[in-house]
């Protein structure tokens, strides 16, 4: 099984990035690591899809000298795929840090306890 | 190519470990550029250039750039509230 | 109904009374009435919420010291357990896994020159054979850059307040070097646009770097003249022209742009800058998209406008 995971090493760093991510969302209170966090989760995920689609010893599916053989490029599709999650996870970033500053300049502060202190608290004085 | 691959490869989890256990925020983000470049080093021997050199110019450009600007900006929202110091403080904590 | 200012019957008549000091509940009970006290006003409240603060308090400090190590075991055990799936998995960079065997692959990289034109087969794949996600993608961008202006976009009033919070003031070494490096992202950013469809790039990253320019520029002279090319209107504008265009031209290959009927737009020569039929095209109006939505981006959360 060592043999094994030596072997796929990539597929264990992305695996082990993604579980970093996921401390980073649960330890750290403030707003903007969380969101550092989740970009470490979706990179660490766009590495194993596109780690999926390596073959050892074939290049970059960019045809060269035309030579059209299926046994000489490596898998174009994770690619394709991981070029929109990139852009994807650019725009969800924008969308979450917009959200940060409306949050910081109503409340005040990023941390998210206190942040949920002062919202229940407002909802207890209107009810 | 295998012991650049396996230096690499330790730098992307030192980099995560440090941005989540960083106690400064702008140290966490810079941290943060460094991983994306790292990563986008990582497509370029994965064969995928079209990654690289996206990952390089989004990742560790335009995302970037965004948290910059929202820490700047909040650092200007928090002077506008006139308690600098303790803030400073609070912020280290966080 | 007139009440016996001396009998309290409601229990939270007493437990006022009590908070403020005028009598113990003990000595109540026993059908004594103290006179007022009032060096002891709330002193019986303050005993009982300093001693409930404190229990709170513990049980929170406990429950933090306990938090991060669950997290840390929580991830160690993610860990562990994806790691029995990686090691289930197929080896990588293998040949012969049911990823790299697929019918699709041999298809894209056998006939991916002839039908589509495009050494790039990426380039191929995300905007001919694909091409509808990749419109899907550039809307994606485009509700995110409408959200962000939703939430961030300022009044007219505001405005004057938020010129002093811009990132540098006349920075000279700043302004000197955006000037030389301008052109230069600008040139590479259109190389990689023009060029997706024999190498890497294409319409994302080239839109980016060219975003990223223009940023260069935003930070060093304060929007300066940059203000007047891109405002509002103009991307309401440039956006728009550039997902209709888009949409337009993709509609068109879908009805005649395969299978042998007669279009306008042809493969050409391989290799050749106007070549591969609709990707030069697709790649232009993507590039726009995400360059303009880049520095709306940027301009959006510095100055709360376009």
């Amino acid at each position: 099984m060592t043999q094994i995971l030596w072997n796929s090493r990539i597929l264990c760093v992305a695996v082990i990035l993604f579980a970093i991510g996921f401390v980073t969302l649960l330890l750290n209170r403030n707003l903007l690591k969380k969101v550092i966090g989740l970009n470490i989760m979706d990179t660490a995920s766009y590495l194993f899809l596109t780690s999926l689609g390596y073959i050892n010893g074939r290049t970059a599916p960019i045809i060269i000298d035309g030579v059209i053989e299926p046994e000489r490029y490596v898998n174009p599709l994770p690619a394709g795929l991981v070029l929109t999650g990139i852009v994807v996870s650019v725009s969800v970033t924008a969308v979450m840090l917009s959200l940060t500053l409306r949050l910081y300049k109503r409340y005040h502060t990023l941390n998210i306890d206190e942040i949920y202190r002062q919202v229940h608290l407002e909802q207890e004085e209107e009810a | 190519m295998n012991i650049i691959e396996l230096v690499l490869l330790g730098l992307l989890i030192i980099c995560g470990i440090a941005t989540c256990v960083s106690r400064n925020l702008m140290v966490s983000l810079i941290i943060f550029m460094a991983y994306s470049v790292v990563m986008s080093i990582i497509w370029g021997f994965l064969e995928a250039p079209d990654l690289a050199i996206t990952e390089a110019a989004v990742g560790a450009g335009i995302s970037s750039i965004l948290l910059f600007i929202t820490l700047k900006k909040i650092h200007d929202m928090r002077k506008e509230d006139g308690h600098e110091a303790e803030s400073e403080e609070k912020e280290q904590l966080l | 109904m007139k009440q016996n200012p001396k009998k309290k019957n409601s229990f939270f008549e007493h437990l006022r009374e009590w908070d403020e000091g005028n009598f113990d509940l003990t000595e109540a009970a026993m059908g004594e009435l103290h006179p007022p006290r009032p060096e002891r006003k709330h002193q019986n409240m303050d005993w009982v919420h300093h001693h409930l603060v404190r229990m709170e308090a513990r049980e929170v400090s406990f429950f933090e010291h306990l938090y991060p190590f669950m997290a840390v075991i929580l991830a160690a055990a993610m860990i562990l357990f994806l790691l029995v799936v990686v090691s289930e998995m197929p080896a990588f960079g293998r040949a012969d896994t049911p990823t790299n065997t697929s019918v699709v692959i041999k298809r894209y990289i056998g006939n991916g020159l002839e039908e589509t034109g495009a050494v790039n087969i990426v380039a191929g794949v995300i905007l001919d054979y694909r091409a509808f996600d990749t419109l899907g993608e550039s809307h994606v961008l485009f509700t995110a850059a409408i959200a962000v202006f939703i939430l961030l976009l300022q009044e007219h009033d505001e405005k004057e307040k938020q010129q002093d919070l811009r990132i540098l003031k006349n920075d000279l070494i700043l302004r000197k070097t955006a000037t030389v490096l301008l052109p230069l992202i600008i040139m590479f950013g259109v190389y990689v646009i023009l060029c997706g469809h024999l190498g890497p790039g294409g319409g994302f990253s080239g839109g980016a770097i060219i975003g990223g320019g223009l940023i260069l520029y935003s930070m060093a002279f304060n929007t300066g003249n940059l203000g007047r090319v891109i405002n509002m209107r103009s991307y309401r504008i440039i956006v728009l022209c550039a997902l209709l265009s888009y949409s337009i031209l993709k509609c068109y290959s879908f009805f005649c742009g395969a299978n042998g009927l007669h279009t306008i737009f042809t493969t050409g020569t391989p290799g050749a800058i106007f070549s591969a039929g609709l990707i030069l095209p697709l790649n232009t109006a993507v590039g726009l998209v995400v360059a303009c939505t880049m520095y709306g981006f940027y301009s959006i959360f510095t100055k709360g406008r376009i």
